[in-house]
């Protein structure tokens, strides 16, 4: 390894030391810019326009905010306690098996397309997560701790991660299964979009044993 | 048709959220929160029209205020009254997903003269736009509140994300800048330098961890493959190797989101719920998949083996 290849991974150095040394997140991203911008030689003022230029360019990653006011006024009336009753009137809810299922939902409708059903905003936040936090309570007649109700919330969002990740892949028309193929071509392989979606069932499936497992065992664990 | 509508749309609700952070004296920092939104706003409603060098002092600015001048807040709140809610309370959220699905499907075939009325190639956006809205509208008639009361507790909500709101964006921009300073490239050829890529096992273990460690390190497998497929899985898998390109293109693309699951870097996934779940521990969804990411890539390190070479 040469000392060009070494300095341009100094940007990459001071991402992970940034997050190792627990340093805030904004900070991080900010201190590391300086260095790509640095290593790649640019002027301050073409720094500054590739800043603006790709920020206004992905400003669409926040739509679901648009959600937020719903989601909002629907908890100020009870919602996240209905999600906790729901739950509570069946005698054998275990935050794992009511899990296993929501991953199941989350990664079939990804494979069809439907990435919008789930999310951690619109569907996580006000229905799985109170509904595993009142599935704790089933689970046995101490009161769960603070630390168990956190770890529980976590593993909500993580569900929601693992189902939409290794569904979407599935589907023929996504961006990733497009962006293969599209970078296949210019190499001048041809492949079409449903052999890149079919080899991506066994992972799919692996993704989805290993992590319905790992939530049985979590529910097997407690008492 | 042009995402204009939508940002304006987000503009004036975060031009709303700045005006009552301004007049809100009782909470801390609330020059720091007001212009925060402020400038946020700014970027949603003109962006299209300001030099991008312009556009650039506005991101640094409110990544400024978001690193030294934002507080921490609970993101959730107990029912107004404590109690549980009627369940036709669901109807507006389930409404979200629906409306998003339906019209994400039928948007393109809505036409007139062979335009699509709304949407273009962009009809998931439009679709969960149009949804948030009906949504709402839904909302208010089954509380029998006024939209300005849902806006307020809605802002409240994006007030507490506070400035994790603004990491996915961020991290895009700094994808952007790395790719520039051609990261990739270089963590490609340093894996290429470290290890013999003649040898087949070590060239698949390369690959798949490969796309892991460059995904972990941009936040984003899109940004990693075109590098580690172009610089181990072409010259080394397919050309010495003979891997079949296919498997190789997918369990490889695959390998990079378990790198996904387990960096701060994929901000949406992985920052943001804890925010939105109000976890005190910044790396909790982290640590919750790790366990699931470490032996799904081993899963896809022996799946390349045997997928690629049949």
């Amino acid at each position: 390894m040469n000392l060009a290849t070494a300095w341009a991974l100094l940007p990459v150095l001071v991402v992970v030391l940034g997050f190792a040394l627990r340093q805030h997140p904004a900070r991080v991203v900010l201190a590391a810019a300086v260095a790509a911008g640095v290593v790649a030689g640019m002027h301050w003022r073409d720094w500054l326009e590739t800043l603006g230029q790709s920020f206004l360019n992905v400003r669409y990653l926040l739509v679901i905010v648009l959600a937020l006011p719903v989601i909002a006024q629907m908890e100020a009336h009870g919602l996240r306690e209905l999600a906790g009753r729901l739950i509570a009137g069946w005698r054998g809810a275990r935050p794992g098996r009511l899990l296993i299922g929501y991953l199941a939902v989350r990664q079939s409708a990804a494979a069809f397309g439907l990435t919008s059903l789930g999310g951690h905003a619109p569907m996580v936040r006000p229905l799985i997560a109170p509904m595993a936090e009142a599935a704790i309570e089933c689970e046995s007649s101490t009161p769960p701790s603070e630390a168990e109700r956190e770890r529980t919330r976590a593993l909500c969002a993580a569900t929601d991660n693992v189902g939409l990740f290794f569904g979407e892949d599935l589907f023929l028309a996504f961006g990733a299964v497009l962006l293969m193929q599209a970078f296949m071509a210019e190499q001048g392989i041809e492949l079409s979009p449903l052999a890149i979606a079919l080899w991506g069932i066994p992972t799919a499936l692996c993704a989805f044993v290993i992590h319905a497992a790992r939530l049985w065992w979590r529910d097997r664990r407690r008492p | 048709m042009s995402l204009t509508p939508i940002y304006w749309l987000l503009g004036g609700y975060f031009a709303l959220i700045a005006v009552r952070a301004w007049r809100d004296r009782e909470r801390p920092a609330r020059i720091a929160r007001a212009g925060f939104f402020a400038m946020l706003s700014l970027l949603y409603l003109v962006g299209d029209w300001l030099p991008p060098a312009l556009a650039g002092v506005g991101v640094l600015a409110i990544a400024l205020i978001a690193g030294f001048g934002l507080p921490l807040m609970s993101a959730i709140a107990p029912a107004a009254n404590g109690a549980a809610g009627h369940p036709r309370l669901l109807l507006p959220v389930l409404a979200i997903p629906a409306i998003t699905i339906m019209l994400t499907l039928t948007l393109p075939y809505w036409r007139i003269d062979d335009k699509p009325v709304l949407g273009g190639h962009l009809p998931a956006l439009f679709g969960l736009t149009c949804a948030c809205l009906l949504a709402l509208a839904l909302a208010l008639r089954l509380t029998r509140e006024k939209a300005a009361l849902a806006l307020a507790r809605g802002g409240d909500l994006v007030e507490a994300i506070g400035w994790a709101i603004l990491l996915p964006l961020l991290l895009a921009v700094l994808g952007t800048l790395f790719s520039k300073a051609g990261v990739g490239d270089a963590l490609a050829r340093a894996i290429g330098a470290l290890v013999p890529l003649d040898v087949r096992w070590v060239a698949v273990v390369a690959y798949g961890l490969g796309m892991a460690l460059l995904t972990m390190a941009m936040g984003n497998a899109f940004a990693a493959f075109p590098v580690i497929a172009g610089g181990i899985g072409l010259p080394f898998l397919m050309q010495v190797h003979g891997a079949d390109p296919a498997p190789l293109a997918a369990v490889g693309m695959l390998s990079g989101y378990c790198g996904t699951l387990m960096t701060p870097m994929a901000a949406n996934f992985n920052l943001v719920p804890v925010a939105l779940l109000d976890l005190k521990d910044r790396n909790a969804v982290i640590r919750a998949q790790i366990p699931t990411a470490i032996p799904l890539l081993a899963a896809n390190l022996m799946l390349l083996g045997v997928l690629c070479f049949r």
